[in-house]
């Protein structure tokens, strides 16, 4: 489907709106054709570009799933930027800075992915702050001590990435090379929450405790993040058939724990469930019930900090339109600089 | 879209010097000035580029991928024009 | 002491301005306007934040400096502990300290004093935070007529605390009432460009005249300082 040169510049579908799938050009049959031929083409391990015709589904499934990935970057900038103002040492506060920066600009290049699909961003912004699309459970959980930063590198983070590294071969090239950027940037995130941890186990024993702590809140939400039990997960077997996702949510799941079991040992910490142990016959960690309810729950909006995470990002966003409209008024005003010309720097 | 609502621009960065810009992606800024900022604040704050291009979206065009096969596929047909196309006898050299 | 050695007052006042002001960018976290621009404010606050690590490491250790020291030891301008306010408070703050300390780290990079390796590195990025607040002056100024009117009014309330800029501090060698001229004129200039009017109240009060830099700060500043330095007191002599 996708040829070099459409590749790197074939982004005008955003504007034009058409991308192929306009249903008084296309008939029944040459539909049909072009889903075999979409279906040959992503059999192959071909990229689907923008302007390449895709099914319907297949465009609202990416839609969902990118716009979610970026709302959850742009939500979970909230839980860790409670710490910087209190990040207890200027090397940790400029760490800590800098990866809530590189949540923002990861949900700027998912953005802009989603974009490709021909839905703005003001949309899918929209859709989020009236709750009419999700992103990550895990962020409606809250940072109670120092210790919560560390706890959402290593594990929020460390689940993430595991997600996310296949989604570098996502059979969609805008939102697969958005992710290769992604996860280039953040092999950082996790390994500076997993230090922080480990200055905190190997400190005092208050810091000891609050590592402990932190781990034993965020461990069982970070299992979760992998979403619901493969023969519960309404979109999974259709994504991994588009290959939009290569891996079942359980496969990831028993990936995870199984990296992070020697992880947590070395840390000097306890992960937090009794059943918890190695499978000879497996060669996977064994490890105990996930509290499903709990899940639904907060996905539901019931979660510790659903409602407060919500009326941050509006508020941000409601407070700042009039420095938005300043500077469309601005350009307007001095259009000979703005719109319509590209700009070379150096 | 409405006026709190700024356009896309498509970002293209020069890694280094002696090489082509690339599609880096895209971003949304009221002009061009702020776009250029934008995009050396998004794009290069590892030190990712040497030089930057903003063009707006909608200034593209692009070639439709409808139009695939009469864009492309002609060229697919002309192996002379590549340098392996040609037999050169061993030992001559410099060609 | 050699005539190489570090004037530490000085260190200080530079790196407490660095410190404080990135921290109070640091609020912006998750609140800033448009997305692009958490991205912008994050980087200039961490320029300004490796400006201060490298400015009180020459004055002593970085983090005993930044998270033990009581109020009235800090000596940073009073301009850059204002609260955040608006998104127009911020950047007439930005637009008035970064010409400032634009065009003392030039000064400073320019001299073949202790400060000019790091001067002359900081100047470069101090140019990009004095872009990147005249490009936002310039739109709020002339963007609507409600963000004329903030902007305008941030630039009024900020102002009385831009006379202390150009109090010498003692160790810098520069060319004080100099660098006071050429502000003025490069800020009225911004302002004008920015259909905003130049304020013509005092650019010092009785209290605000070089206060900072003497330790006497304005309300906001304890609870910030508070909030900074509340958990790294909390475990004395932890490491991080």
């Amino acid at each position: 489907m996708a040829t070099a040169a459409t590749h790197q510049t074939a982004r005008t579908l955003a504007q034009d709106g058409q991308d192929g799938q306009d249903g008084t050009q296309a008939d029944v049959d040459d539909t049909a054709a072009y889903e075999r031929a979409f279906d040959a083409a992503v059999a192959a391990d071909e990229r689907v570009e923008p302007r390449d015709w895709m099914p319907d589904a297949y465009r609202a499934t990416l839609v969902r799933q990118i716009a979610q990935h970026a709302h959850s970057e742009i939500i979970g900038m909230q839980p860790e930027a409670n710490w910087i103002t209190r990040a207890p040492s200027l090397r940790r506060k400029a760490i800590l800075m800098a990866k809530v920066q590189d949540e923002a600009g990861h949900g700027l290049y998912l953005y802009s992915a989603a974009e490709t699909l021909g839905t703005g961003r003001e949309e899918l912004l929209d859709k989020l702050h009236t709750g009419r699309q999700k992103y990550s459970s895990i962020f409606n959980y809250p940072t109670l001590t120092w210790a919560d930063v560390g706890a959402i590198g290593w594990l929020v983070d460390g689940a993430a990435i595991t997600n996310q590294v296949p989604l570098c071969r996502c059979s969609y090239g805008p939102y697969a090379r958005a992710m290769v950027r992604i996860c280039k940037e953040e092999s950082f995130h996790q390994r500076q929450g997993y230090e922080l941890l480990l200055a905190l186990s190997r400190g005092t024993p208050e810091q000891h405790a609050m590592a402990q702590d932190a781990v034993d809140r965020w461990w069982w939400p970070s299992l979760m993040m992998f979403g619901p039990p493969d023969d519960e997960s309404a979109h999974s077997a259709q994504s991994m058939a588009w290959k939009i996702k290569r891996h079942s949510n359980d496969e990831l799941r028993q990936r995870f724990v199984d990296i992070c079991v020697p992880q947590a040992e070395s840390l000097g910490l306890t992960l937090p469930d009794p059943d918890l142990r190695w499978n000879e016959e497996r060669e996977h960690h064994d490890f105990g019930p996930i509290d499903w309810t709990e899940f639904w729950d907060v996905l539901k909006g019931n979660g510790p900090c659903n409602e407060q995470r919500i009326t941050q990002r509006r508020r941000a966003h409601d407070e700042g339109a009039w420095v938005r409209e300043a500077a469309s008024a601005y350009a307007a005003k001095h259009s000979a600089s703005g719109a319509g010309r590209g700009v070379e720097q150096a | 879209m409405t006026n709190t609502d700024w356009p896309l621009w498509e970002v293209f960065v020069r890694s280094r010097r002696g090489l082509s810009h690339t599609h880096a992606g895209s971003l949304h800024a009221p002009d061009a000035e702020f776009a250029l900022r934008n995009a050396r604040d998004l794009y290069t704050r590892r030190g990712e580029g040497v030089s930057i291009w903003v063009v707006p979206s909608s200034a593209i065009t692009a070639s439709s991928p409808d139009e695939k096969d009469p864009f492309f596929e002609p060229s697919a047909d002309k192996p002379y024009r590549h340098p392996t196309f040609y037999e050169i006898p061993e030992g001559v050299k410099h060609l | 002491m050699t005539t190489t050695s570090v004037p530490t007052a000085a260190a200080l006042a530079l790196g407490d301005d660095a410190l404080v002001l990135s921290h109070r960018l640091g609020e912006w976290a998750g609140h800033a306007p448009v997305l692009e621009e958490e991205v912008a404010l994050a980087n200039i606050a961490l320029d300004l934040l490796g400006q201060a690590r490298v400015l009180l490491s020459l004055a002593g250790d970085e983090d005993e400096l930044a998270y033990l020291r009581e109020e009235r030891a800090f000596t940073n301008l009073q301009l850059v502990e204002q609260p955040n306010g608006d998104f127009a408070h911020t950047i007439a703050r930005q637009l008035y300290f970064s010409t400032y300390q634009h065009l003392l780290y030039a000064e400073l990079a320019a001299a073949d004093g202790p400060f000019a390796p790091l001067a002359a590195k900081a100047v470069k990025e101090v140019a990009y935070h004095r872009d990147h607040a005249e490009q936002w002056t310039l739109r709020l100024g002339d963007g609507t007529d409600a963000s004329h009117e903030r902007m305008q009014r941030a630039c009024e309330t900020l102002w009385r605390f831009t006379g202390e800029m150009f109090r010498p501090v003692a160790g810098l060698d520069a060319d004080w009432p100099g660098m006071e001229s050429t502000w003025v004129e490069a800020v009225g200039d911004v302002l004008r460009r920015a259909t905003l009017t130049v304020p013509e109240g005092p650019r010092s009060g009785a209290w605000a005249a070089g206060a900072g830099r003497q330790g006497l700060h304005t309300e906001s500043f304890g609870r910030m300082l508070a909030e900074m330095q509340h958990l790294h007191r909390s475990h004395p002599g932890a490491s991080w």
